[in-house]
């Protein structure tokens, strides 16, 4: 038999603080659909990029068609014929689509001018082989995200690369297009193209995958036939550990509903969500990336505009069309990205801290600096921040520090529901426990704790209630009782459940 | 695991670690600003006098004014090119009041709200209509411009009542009344960019707008506040440049808008928003004021003055990033 396509051997790569992959191995075959599975953080992103020439490996070895490579940049990557379709697109909005498919490669005429006609012509061409009525000459940023994650498709296919890397690349597609992607694919293999093909959706890679390789938090599980595997199997694989982390929970008596919300929706991301949070109660929603789950966070607290339903806190209908509108309702949001959405990172802890309640510390038009650092010092101190003084710049401390300034700043808005998007992200295993130990304690107080996080381990350890979200609608209920890795992931990948 | 990971964190950077820059690139400007003045007095013998320093002091005010209002736009990561024709609106609309023979006061209130109001034209068309702030102003420094030659006709509005004149030519205790005013403004902008909460927004928008916004600040309405101050300190320099030429120039204040992004440059704001000071300003304004006095009295010629003056901004520029 000839060499694999593809051959990725033990395959390690540490980041600052995180080991994200240790030997990790994966092999591709001529003419296979190769799937690569895994829960968020598993490494399968990390992996790619090193395929793609975007991050180098720190040890181990890739072999092309049996022969060693060293890519070092994304252009040597398609120089080897591997393309690769990323999660994110990378695409220019404002030109059009041939233009993006030919983007760096554009057919040129004699003296280095661009061919348009060329250009136009293959771009047709090929959009009409794969069956997409797109016109090239369109702005790609008036085409649907559907029809731009098509066209990168296209893009990969046109390179005619031997080797060709899918992330998610049905996330945004309807059914119809997920099929014709799929016949594509069949297409592709009969031509002995080689595809790795990254999904949340386990359904999907029983339909097109002849192998599937398990990564989990960073380390190589199993390489399985299809034949040789059932989807329990695959879920129990992906999820694998025990919960080995420690969470502080406590129970807290369930008190009365203080936020309501019913039909939320806000058009292309979530559809019609209702639930109810109590006081004193930890409430846990789960989802993949794209589930909507981030987004309904950000629309209840009036970053986003709802396009329908209505939210009640304590059980009185309020309009809530800003932030500000939130916070006077009693709401305060961790976001999931506290460098871009949570901190003002070249101001110090006492001025992030402070933000939100100014004016409550005016005396005429002045700030009473003397209330405002009393009120500072001593939250630093509830918290047990490592922070040298309140002037210190937020940029200077650690993530789980900066975790701590964005809590401090709603307990200073004395918040009685509190929104926490993946609070957990980016912070060492000490600073998670701290902040889980934090969440409980809040809930003691009364507060009602909206936990929305991908990381199902800390869902299960915190959560008194399990929400589950799957394109944008609920598909599953749990109580803490109930509740199991795989229920959960099942419901997220689309499988209903009411199980309260 | 755990253990490894803890390990493997990059420590805290020392607390302080961004102060010494800071505290590097503000006295770096004032050594820079006293080695241009101890040159200029060992060339020339009248530079280092009282009267002098005060000549110094009134031709900087004008431009100070105008960069303290630059300042604040500038902290919430905006720019406003209008500035210099938002002030030849303002004191044509001011000279008009006055040529109608209608008190002081009055004509001084009116271009005030001018300024105010036009500015407030600039921050709606920002905020609500989501224009870039270079572009939104550059429309308004054509506009205001054009309405400012459509009100004078072109040209010049004299005969000015005495009592206003004393306004740029007179003087309290020897102290020209622009300087006192120049002073007062920037006491007043002080202390409401470091006392009031207004002012803690403006550094927290330049900083983060998005983080700024989900901390409940309302960015549309303070935004919008920082060119409607930024009108009002155009239309004080306005009156203040009106009284002195004893007349409405059409043409005056024509590119103030690239001294006063100069002085808030070189005063060390940073054009991406959020970091910067009043006082920077300040010395920013006077570093380019004591370098066109130093260069009249040494008798360069004006067109060799633009060179020095362009090289002196780009190596201040270059040497504030290095300090970064």
């Amino acid at each position: 038999m000839d060499a694999p396509l593809l051959e990725m051997k033990e395959i390690s790569k540490t980041f600052p603080g995180v080991q994200a992959l240790r030997d990790v191995s994966l092999e591709v075959r001529v003419g296979e659909v190769h799937a690569l599975v895994g829960e968020n953080g598993a490494g399968k992103s990390t992996l790619m990029r090193i395929l793609g020439g975007i991050h180098q490996r720190d040890a181990g070895e890739i072999r092309l068609r049996g022969q060693v490579v060293e890519i070092l940049s994304p252009f040597q990557a398609r120089v080897q014929g591997v393309s690769i379709i990323h999660q994110e697109l990378n695409q220019i909005p404002a030109l059009s689509v041939a233009e993006n498919i030919f983007l760096g490669r554009e057919p040129r005429r004699a003296l280095g001018f661009l061919d348009w006609e060329a250009m136009f012509a293959r771009a047709g061409a090929l959009l009409q082989d794969l069956g997409l009525p797109i016109d090239p000459h369109r702005r790609l940023g008036t085409l649907t995200v559907a029809e731009q994650q098509l066209v990168e498709i296209a893009k990969a296919l046109s390179v005619e690369a031997d080797l060709l890397v899918m992330d998610e690349p049905t996330a945004a597609l309807t059914i119809e297009e997920t099929e014709r992607l799929f016949s594509f694919i069949h297409d592709l293999r009969q031509r002995g193209v080689g595809i790795v093909y990254i999904t949340h959706r386990l359904e999907e890679v029983f339909r097109i995958a002849d192998r599937v390789t398990v990564l989990r938090d960073g380390q190589y599980v199993g390489t399985y036939g299809m034949d040789e595997i059932t989807l329990d199997d695959l879920i129990r694989l992906m999820v694998g550990r025990q919960l080995t982390e420690q969470y502080p929970k406590e129970q807290v008596a369930v008190g009365d509903p203080i936020l309501e919300v019913r039909g939320l929706t806000v058009r292309g991301a979530f559809d019609g969500v209702s639930f109810t949070a109590h006081r004193g109660e930890v409430l846990g929603i789960s989802g993949l990336v794209g589930s909507g789950k981030i987004e309904l966070a950000h629309a209840i607290f009036g970053a986003i505009p709802l396009d329908a339903g209505e939210i009640l806190v304590d059980g009185r209908p309020v309009t809530i069309r800003s932030p500000s509108d939130a916070i006077a309702q009693g709401i305060g949001f961790v976001t999931e990205d506290r460098k871009r959405l949570g901190l003002v990172l070249g101001m110090s802890v006492r001025d992030n801290i402070t933000l939100p309640i100014l004016a409550e510390l005016e005396r005429g038009p002045f700030i009473r600096h003397a209330n405002e650092d009393a009120l500072v010092r001593k939250v630093i101190q509830d918290l047990d921040m490592a922070v040298t003084s309140p002037e210190q710049l937020v940029r200077n401390l650690s993530g789980g520090t900066q975790q701590k300034v964005v809590v401090a700043k709603w307990l200073q808005t004395r918040a009685r529901v509190l929104l926490l998007s993946e609070p957990t992200r980016g912070i060492d295993v000490g600073a998670k426990v701290e902040m889980y130990r934090l969440t409980t304690d809040l809930a003691r107080r009364g507060v009602a704790i909206v936990m929305i996080s991908s990381e199902l381990p800390e869902i299960l350890g915190m959560s008194d209630r399990i929400l589950v979200m799957h394109e944008g609608r609920l598909t599953g209920e749990f109580t803490r009782a109930q509740a199991s890795q795989e229920a959960i992931l099942a419901s997220a990948t689309g499988r209903v459940h009411r199980g309260v | 695991m755990a253990s490894n990971r803890a390990a493997t964190v990059p420590p805290a950077r020392p607390p302080g670690a961004r102060r010494i820059p800071t505290f590097l690139r503000r006295f770096g400007m004032v050594a820079a600003l006293a080695l241009l003045m101890a040159a200029i007095s060992f060339l020339s013998s009248a530079f280092l006098t009282v009267s002098n320093l005060l000549n110094i002091a009134l031709q900087v005010s004008i431009n100070a004014i105008i960069a303290a209002g630059m300042t604040f736009v500038i902290l919430t990561a905006g720019i406003d090119l209008s500035v210099g024709s938002v002030l030849a609106f303002s004191g044509a609309i001011i000279a008009g009041v006055l040529a109608a023979g209608r008190p002081v006061l009055l004509a001084i209130v009116t271009g005030l709200v001018i300024g105010a109001l036009l500015g407030l034209v600039d921050g709606i068309v920002i905020t609500k209509g989501k224009v870039q702030p270079f572009i939104a102003t550059l429309a308004m420094l054509t506009l205001a411009r054009g309405m400012t030659l459509v009100y004078t006709d072109g040209r010049p509005i004299t005969g000015l009542p005495d009592a206003f004149v004393w306004l740029g030519a007179g003087s309290v205790a020897g102290v020209p009344v622009p300087v006192i005013v120049m002073l007062l403004v920037f006491v007043v902008s002080y202390v409401i960019l470091s006392q009031t909460p207004f002012g803690r927004y403006v550094y927290a928008i330049g900083g983060n707008e998005e983080a700024a916004r989900l901390s409940g600040v309302n960015v549309l309405l303070d935004k919008t506040l920082v060119y409607v101050i930024s009108g009002t300190l155009s239309a004080i320099s306005a009156i203040i440049i009106t009284a002195r030429l004893n007349s409405a120039q059409p043409t005056a204040g024509v590119g103030y808008e690239l001294d006063a992004i100069a002085a808030v440059v070189l005063g060390g704001t940073t054009l991406a928003g959020g970091e910067g000071s009043l006082w920077g300003t300040l010395l920013g304004a006077f570093i380019i004021g004591v370098l066109n006095n130093g260069l009249n009295l040494l008798n360069v010629s004006s067109f060799y003055q633009q060179v020095v003056k362009g090289i002196v901004i780009l190596l201040a520029v270059l040497l504030d990033r290095r300090l970064r």
